[in-house]
């Protein structure tokens, strides 16, 4: 029986380790649960920025200032991953535990203001007129959201490898033509000194395949949707020039040119030599400068028929519909419309400041500074992706039809069947009207 | 060869009768189990290589600056810890992410979880294998078929009854369940499989011992306590192991349910590092991190752990 009475006490030992656990977790638990909302003038805000120190301290330092600033309300920040945050937001939603302020990722506002998660910013308008277009989220005529920032897609390389091959350094006003552009990609790639000629960050997922790939399928001269309402894909995604631009997509694969697949950190592969141009957001701009200093250029995308393209829309801020203290959390977005913060988060995030007045005060954007094209770019080149709520769905079925075409599927047959589903969908829930 | 379906005979000894029978059958049998012992070793090697290579260079890229990593991608450097050798990589971790905080929370919730499903588990096997009532086997079925209803199914059902659910703690009763450590561990403290397995076991059990035990004066909670749990040690190490893996993998169900970042288990940390600009060698260092408790246990627990696989899932 030694066996018997030493499991005994073996698992009477666990019992008496688990149930205090177990009450200590849950009483823990159980006192932290409220959400966001009015409760003792408290405004609790969510944010994608858990694990960015950068962008994190900017957004504090705003909500510290704000809480000082006033005794009515104390704002409250929550920090999520952003990998995950969009699944939180949703669960939240589901389960109406929304926050009163949260940030949005640009072109999902549509989507989450139809869904009813946010509520309008009234009477914002005067504030928001100084904003760029592309960081304000608006639908059916009412803005819902503002950014401190915007991003720009870019082709980085270095002005040593154009110079050595030959080729033409591009300008805002005279970007490369899709000749011109494939031409320097034959190029590069028969020299051999590159694993990859160009690299446009295939092993990107989730938002980035809309983001930067439909942009090429704007400069050629299609869309993702007919934006006259935003009924039907039929002819834009599936017309003549979207045809042209998966079989010149595919082709960049078939040709070598890009590799069907990137690495898991494409700008590391172009620090480290393998890639002679890199597509990418002015995210990058921090690192390469790093590695190449005056060396790094940063390039306009090609024309490639429709003039060049750049996605527009980057994370930015609204309130929610549940929401107990509306005017509270409007009194906040108003106090964080200010200039110097719109300067603060874009310097510590290296984006481009959302208006004018902040670029003036962050170093690189200032008349003549090294950053200002980066500006330059998304006034001149945004396009917001299409402004409807079902953009989540046409962003999910343009994404597989892209990779579906790399991989070697016939474009045409992929894009039409694209159009067949976005438009069931647009259908189905009756064009969001 | 008539002994070949011989029952209990296996490969060696078919090897033997055939050694003893001429010299040169003797010769070609032991090249024949020579060449495979070497295609054994070889597959063992291979496998070894498999498992284990993505760890070595998850814990030699940990070390290494994020450029080198991927520099030495491609040869033999990804898995040496050679060139620009630091710790840096682990005290950016500690920077980044509250780690302590969510490593207590996996702990809590992980053991918690596993030693509540063995007690919840074993007793619901013991009721349906040894005490035996009417509809028991279909209430076995019921439990059963569970299984194969996918997680990702339930979730959002259960999140929405976890909103709805009441809770008695400090402050009285309050509604809701989401953003708190019960909400990670009540769901998951009932497991259809941890039942089937104690089940499994508990049926070998002679039954003859509940009898004896009976004769003795002994009621049901008194045999499961003192007989057919102490018996069960093989099934318990294995529900425990079953248990544990996937509570300290949880994911899914923490983005969901669970909003403060005090209450976010480690898994939820790796997204920490998952920005525009990645720091792979920090997701290294991390992973590395989370990784060892896993690897301790399984070291600890492998033998209890094979043997109770071995008995227990090939029965019935």
């Amino acid at each position: 029986m030694k066996l018997t009475s030493t499991t005994t006490r073996v698992a009477v030992g666990l019992l008496a380790v688990a149930l205090p656990l177990s009450m200590a977790a849950c009483t823990k638990g159980g006192s932290s649960s409220s959400s966001g909302g009015a409760g003792g003038g408290e405004l609790t805000m969510w944010t994608h920025n858990a694990g960015n120190k950068g962008e994190l301290a900017a957004i504090t330092q705003i909500v510290n200032d704000y809480n000082k600033s006033q005794s009515k309300y104390k704002v409250k920040i929550q920090a999520f991953p952003q990998d995950s945050y969009n699944q939180s937001v949703v669960a939240a939603a589901a389960s109406k535990k929304l926050p009163c302020i949260l940030d949005i990722d640009g072109p999902n506002v549509p989507n989450w203001a139809w869904a009813g998660y946010l509520a309008p910013l009234e009477g914002l308008d005067g504030t928001l007129s100084k904003f760029l277009p592309s960081v304000l989220g608006k639908y059916d005529g009412k803005t819902y959201s503002y950014g401190y920032y915007d991003v720009a897609l870019v082709m980085v390389t270095r002005k040593t490898i154009l110079d050595k091959y030959g080729i033409r350094v591009p300008t805002v006003d005279q970007p490369w033509t899709k000749d011109e552009f494939t031409a320097a990609l034959k190029k590069l790639k028969a020299s051999g000194d590159f694993q990859n000629p160009l690299d446009i960050a295939t092993s990107f997922t989730g938002e980035w395949w809309p983001y930067a790939y439909s942009p090429m399928l704007q400069s050629f001269g299609g869309d993702l949707i007919n934006r006259n309402d935003y009924k039907s894909a039929e002819g834009a995604l599936n017309g003549p020039k979207a045809v042209e631009w998966a079989k010149w997509f595919r082709g960049l694969v078939t040709d070598g040119l890009v590799p069907l697949k990137s690495g898991a950190d494409p700008a590391k592969d172009f620090i480290n030599g393998k890639t002679a141009i890199l597509y990418n957001g002015t995210w990058t701009a921090v690192d390469t400068r790093k590695a190449f200093g005056k060396d790094t250029l940063f390039l306009p995308p090609p024309d490639l028929g429709n003039g060049p393209k750049i996605g527009g829309g980057s994370w930015q801020w609204g309130i929610s519909q549940n929401c107990s203290d509306q005017a509270g959390a409007l009194d906040y977005m108003k106090f964080a419309a200010q200039d110097k913060y719109v300067a603060s988060v874009a310097r510590d995030t290296n984006n481009i400041p959302a208006t004018d007045a902040a670029a003036a005060e962050v170093k690189g954007y200032e008349q003549g500074g090294e950053n200002q094209l980066f500006l330059e770019y998304a006034k001149k080149f945004a396009v917001l992706r299409p402004v409807t709520p079902g953009y989540p769905f046409i962003a999910t079925e343009f994404t597989k039809t892209a990779q579906d075409i790399l991989n070697g599927a016939d474009p045409k047959q992929a894009l039409d069947q694209a159009v067949k589903n976005i438009d069931a969908n647009q259908k189905s829930n009756g064009y969001f009207q | 060869m008539s002994t070949a379906t011989t029952p209990g005979l296996g490969a060696d000894h078919l090897a033997h009768v055939a050694e003893s029978a001429t010299p040169a059958v003797h010769r070609g049998g032991e090249e024949r189990h020579g060449i495979r012992r070497a295609l054994g070793v070889l597959v063992r090697i291979a496998l070894c290589l498999v498992f284990g290579l993505p760890l070595v260079f998850m814990f030699v890229s940990s070390f290494k600056p994020d450029l080198q990593i991927f520099s030495d991608l491609g040869n033999i450097k990804a898995f040496l810890p050679v060139g620009d050798i630091s710790f840096e990589n682990y005290s950016g971790v500690f920077g980044r992410v509250p780690f302590a905080q969510f490593m207590m929370n996996s702990v809590i919730i992980t053991v918690v979880t596993v030693v509540l499903g063995i007690v919840v588990n074993s007793m619901a096997a013991f009721a349906l294998a040894r005490i035996g009532f009417k509809g028991g086997g279909i209430v076995l079925g019921v439990i059963l078929a569970t299984l194969i209803v996918p997680f990702e199914t339930l979730a959002l059902p259960l999140l929405w009854w976890s909103n709805k659910l009441p809770f008695l703690g400090p402050d009285g009763f309050t509604e809701g369940w989401l953003d708190t450590y019960q909400v990670q561990i009540i769901p998951f403290i009932a497991n259809a499989f941890s039942i089937f397995l104690f089940y499994q076991y508990f049926d070998s059990i002679p039954k003859e011992l509940d009898e004896a035990a009976k004769v003795d004066g002994a009621g049901w909670f008194r045999i499961y306590r003192s007989i057919v749990m102490p018996l069960s040690g093989p099934a318990v190490a294995t529900v425990a192991i079953l248990t544990f893996l996937p509570m300290w993998n949880q994911y899914l169900w923490p983005l969901m349910a669970v909003q403060s970042e005090e209450l976010r288990p480690v898994m939820v940390g790796i997204d920490y590092f998952k920005q525009l600009n990645t720091s792979w060698g920090q997701i290294m260092a991390y992973a590395s991190i989370i990784t060892a408790p896993v690897l301790v246990l399984f070291v600890a627990f492998q033998r209890a752990f094979i043997n109770s696989i071995a008995s227990s899932g090939v029965k019935g």
